[in-house]
């Protein structure tokens, strides 16, 4: 019963049980955090809308983008990954969202920021719907935290729209 | 010469059933990790419901040796979300992020396109030949909570299939020479 096969077993088990508690309970406490993010995003610069040869419409834009998303970080948070996705509906398909620019925010410090960008992911609808249509800018942000469970949500921004003629 | 044959008889009596009621707990401790396995793809709703991460393609989120939990829902698919999906024709599954969502209006079915946080481009290039999006019926489940390094165990296991071998030895030598 006290051999060194024994006290190591013991050992083992309760150091795991240990760690892993202290993970959960580490996972709970992102939960006490009640953040307050805040964001703009202003569409400077329609650069060239066209349809491509296979008709599906593509558009390039340029962004502001400004955010301060400090009440996010907790002690738990590894990074936030950040996106903005224009989300618009045509008559085939009810959702459309499609990821334009995307940025990984790896500390508090780097949370209040403004950023000048053109769109990362091509922008390429299914079909050519896009001429006159309206369409929203989701900033959403996923907190990676260093153990436990991901926390996802997205500040919605409505208004813009896209021209009516190809350019 | 009676005697000898009967405390000959009662040893070998004691090894036979020592022996059994090892080979039953050794069979006990075996099936109730598989009735644990089997209750969380239940409870998850996924077929694998803790992934190990292999490559680097969604550092410095998810690095090699991080375990994945998932978690399948009918919510539908949203850009943002961490999928794992399995393309036709490949095993091992991949774990990415949805950049792109095309829900029809009439079927409810979707198109999805995903890339990895740490890759230049899209996933289109591992998808099957000639596939641009990927469909419900490709995805697995979604990351919803993660631990890091504890998957470096399989992984070494894995890749260096030797050590699972002498671990598994170990154990059973372990199993057969302890005296519970």
């Amino acid at each position: 019963m006290h051999s060194f096969g024994y006290r190591l077993n013991g050992l083992l088990t309760f150091s795991v049980t240990i760690l892993a508690i202290m993970c959960a309970i580490t996972s709970l406490s992102d939960n006490l955090n009640t953040p307050s993010p805040s964001a703009e995003i202003q569409v400077m610069n329609i650069n060239w809308f066209q349809k491509q040869p296979q008709g599906n419409d593509e558009v390039s834009l340029t962004m502001n983008i400004s955010a301060d998303l400090q009440t996010l970080f907790t002690w738990n948070t590894k990074q936030l990954f950040i996106f903005v996705a224009a989300e618009y509906k045509t008559p085939k398909n009810s959702l459309n969202q499609v990821s334009l620019w995307d940025a990984i925010i790896p500390s508090k410090e780097h949370a209040k920021f403004w950023i000048h960008t053109s769109n990362k992911y091509r922008f390429v609808d299914q079909g050519n719907n896009l001429r006159g249509k309206e369409f929203n800018l989701t900033l959403h942000w996923h907190v990676m935290p260093k153990t436990g469970k991901m926390f996802a949500d997205k500040i919605v921004l409505t208004g813009y729209s896209f021209p009516e003629e190809y350019r | 010469m009676g005697l000898i044959g009967d405390t000959v008889d009662s040893i070998k009596s004691i090894q036979t059933r020592q022996l059994l009621s090892q080979a039953v707990s050794l069979g006990m401790i075996v099936t109730s990790a598989l009735i644990i396995w089997k209750a969380l793809m239940c409870v998850t709703g996924s077929e694998s419901p803790v992934v190990v991460v292999l490559s680097g393609s969604m550092e410095p989120g998810f690095k090699r040796g991080d375990i994945l939990f998932l978690h399948m829902s009918n919510a539908p698919i949203r850009a943002g979300e961490i999928v794992v999906f399995n393309v036709d024709g490949r095993e091992i599954p991949i774990v990415h992020r949805v950049i792109k969502v095309h829900e029809r209006q009439d079927t409810g079915e979707v198109d999805v396109l995903t890339k990895g946080d740490n890759n230049n481009g899209d996933d289109r290039l591992l998808y099957a030949q000639g596939q641009q999006w990927l469909h419900r019926h490709h995805i697995m489940g979604r990351a919803v909570g993660f631990l890091p390094y504890v998957g470096w165990v399989t992984i070494i296991m894995t890749e260096k299939p030797i050590i699972k071998y002498i671990l598994i030895g170990a154990l059973g030598l372990l199993v057969i020479t302890s005296k519970d």
